[in-house]
């Protein structure tokens, strides 16, 4: 059943529970097309273990998430995690060249990524001429542009962002912050990102969802979510 | 001198045995004179070795009187034993054992039989267990191998198997390259025993058959034999082994559960 009209993505009572403690409780989310959602929270709130939630890296041990109104436990999960990307903190480049980094995940549906479309990835990110680059000779914000152009090679229909910027220095952070939101804008992507930033929520997201201890605090436009 | 000296052939061993502890006596005293405690240790790391090998040296005695198909037991208990022995290096994976013990059967299992048949090794109590007992400590030492590097491959490697998992992979595509390397890694040991073979160690086995009295040219031959049963054994237990424990470390939702922290036995 797919309703044009509903959320994209739809969290319904999701929770996690390891070892007897709620890391993720009841948490319930719509995200429409093109929204763009921040998720902040003090640290050890469940965020990334929110959104781990959302492709599936983790199971829920209650609730589910709908994507186009369909259960994502009927979804098999390489099509569900193509669709619903995701850049961690970490940029985790696979050995090989910048190009062989982008060409993986198209080559696992059985696609071959043409040369025209990594230049033109590069190219968004800021890094043309890279493709033939060992990853190795990357910097750190190099390195996290790349993870990002390889995650937009899937054309993912929702983007996750866990902290992409938190573990870079701080000039290379507002570089490739700026460059997340540039890409996010232009290419009207529906994304749910997770900062310790208030003024980077700002910036970038209509919505907030504000964590506390695994729930769901409060969820609203930015500007009333964020006032305090 | 000592054989000189005593006729009998238990006691005599007995007195061997007697001269060598006493080195490894002089070895500890001269190690408690640099403040190395080794004391307890050697002492029932030796009486136990002792008493495990006599042990098993007079079941041998015993089975040597019966019937032939008494050392498929005998080589099926060890198998269990070895993969549970085995199995204790993957902590963290469940169903190690059971990957432990097919890959164990798989691997000396074949080697044995294979080789009783063409008559590599003689189908006689005396020559199946000994021989035997080799093939499958190999195919521990193997599979322990293999285990131990997928695991730490894993462990190390959890940022990227995530990675490729959010782009959409196959679980098994996303440790492709640390199978390789388990699988190689279990096969370097038996590679440079072969390699080496005659000039950095002349083996227990060609030993005791030269003492015993065979030809040493034959003895050789026979070592080589042995040694490339080792490697093939290694081989036929690593393969399995690991194509059965990636499985392992990933749930049916195609999700990563061998990760940092929860490995605790
Ligand atoms: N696999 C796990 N097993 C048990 N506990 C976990 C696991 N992963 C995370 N936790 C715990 O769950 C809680 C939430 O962690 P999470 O990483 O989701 O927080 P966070 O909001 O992303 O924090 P931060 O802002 O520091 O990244 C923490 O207390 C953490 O220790
Ligand atoms: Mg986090």
């Amino acid at each position: 059943m797919t309703d044009r009209n509903g959320p994209i993505l739809s969290a319904r009572g999701l929770s996690r529970e390891v070892d007897g403690r709620h890391l993720v409780d009841d948490v319930s989310l719509d995200v429409d097309q093109g929204q763009i959602i921040a998720i902040v929270g003090p640290s050890g709130a469940g965020k990334s273990s929110f959104l781990r939630l959302l492709n599936r890296l983790d199971e829920p041990t209650a609730g589910t998430v709908y994507l186009e109104g369909r259960d994502y436990r009927e979804i098999p999960a390489t099509e569900l995690r193509r669709r619903v990307g995701m850049l961690m903190q970490a940029p985790n480049l696979f050995p090989g060249t910048v190009a062989d980094n982008l060409r993986f995940g198209p080559t696992q549906r059985g696609e071959t990524l043409s040369l025209e479309r990594i230049a033109e990835l590069l190219d968004r990110v800021g890094l043309s001429g890279f493709a033939d680059r060992d990853v190795g000779q990357l910097s750190g914000g190099e390195a996290q542009r790349v993870s990002l152009a390889r995650t937009l090679a899937n054309e993912p229909q929702v983007l996750l962002l866990d902290e992409p910027t938190s573990a870079l220095d701080v000039d290379s952070r507002e570089e490739v912050e700026s460059l997340i939101i540039d890409v996010i804008r232009d290419r009207e992507l529906t994304c749910l990102f997770v900062t310790h930033d208030a003024p980077q929520a700002r910036r970038l997201a209509g919505h907030a969802m504000v964590m506390e201890a695994g729930c769901c605090v409060t969820t609203g436009p930015v500007e009333e979510v964020l006032r305090a | 001198m000592l054989n000189r000296m005593i006729d009998d052939l238990i006691v005599l061993g007995l007195a061997q045995a007697v001269v060598t502890s006493l080195l490894v006596v002089v070895v500890v005293l001269v190690s408690r004179f640099q403040r190395v405690h080794l004391e307890r240790e050697s002492a029932v790391a030796m009486l136990r070795g002792f008493v495990q090998v006599v042990a098993a040296g007079s079941v041998l005695l015993l089975l040597l009187q019966g019937p032939h198909w008494t050392s498929i037991f005998v080589l099926a208990a060890m198998m269990v034993v070895a993969a549970r022995i085995s199995a204790r290096r993957a902590p963290g994976i469940d169903g190690a054992f059971w990957v432990s013990l097919q890959s164990i059967v798989v691997g000396s299992g074949l080697v044995i039989a294979l080789m009783t048949l063409v008559g590599v090794i003689e189908a006689d109590v005396t020559a199946l267990i000994p021989v035997g007992s080799m093939v499958v400590a190999a195919a521990m030492r193997s599979n322990s191998q293999a285990l131990d590097r997928f695991r730490a491959e894993v462990l190390a490697h959890t940022g990227q198997i995530e990675a490729a998992l959010a782009l959409g992979a196959e679980p098994h595509t996303t440790v492709t390259r640390y199978v390789q390397a388990s699988i190689e890694a279990s096969l370097i040991s038996p590679i440079d025993s072969l390699r080496s073979l005659g000039i950095v160690w002349i083996p227990g086995l060609m030993t005791g058959m030269i003492l015993s009295g065979t030809d040493p040219v034959y003895a050789a031959i026979y070592q080589f034999v042995v040694i490339a049963m080792i490697l093939a054994a290694s081989g036929l237990t690593a393969v399995p082994a690991v194509l059965l424990v990636r499985s392992h470390v990933f749930s049916a939702a195609q999700q990563l559960v061998l990760r940092p922290g929860d490995t605790a036995v």
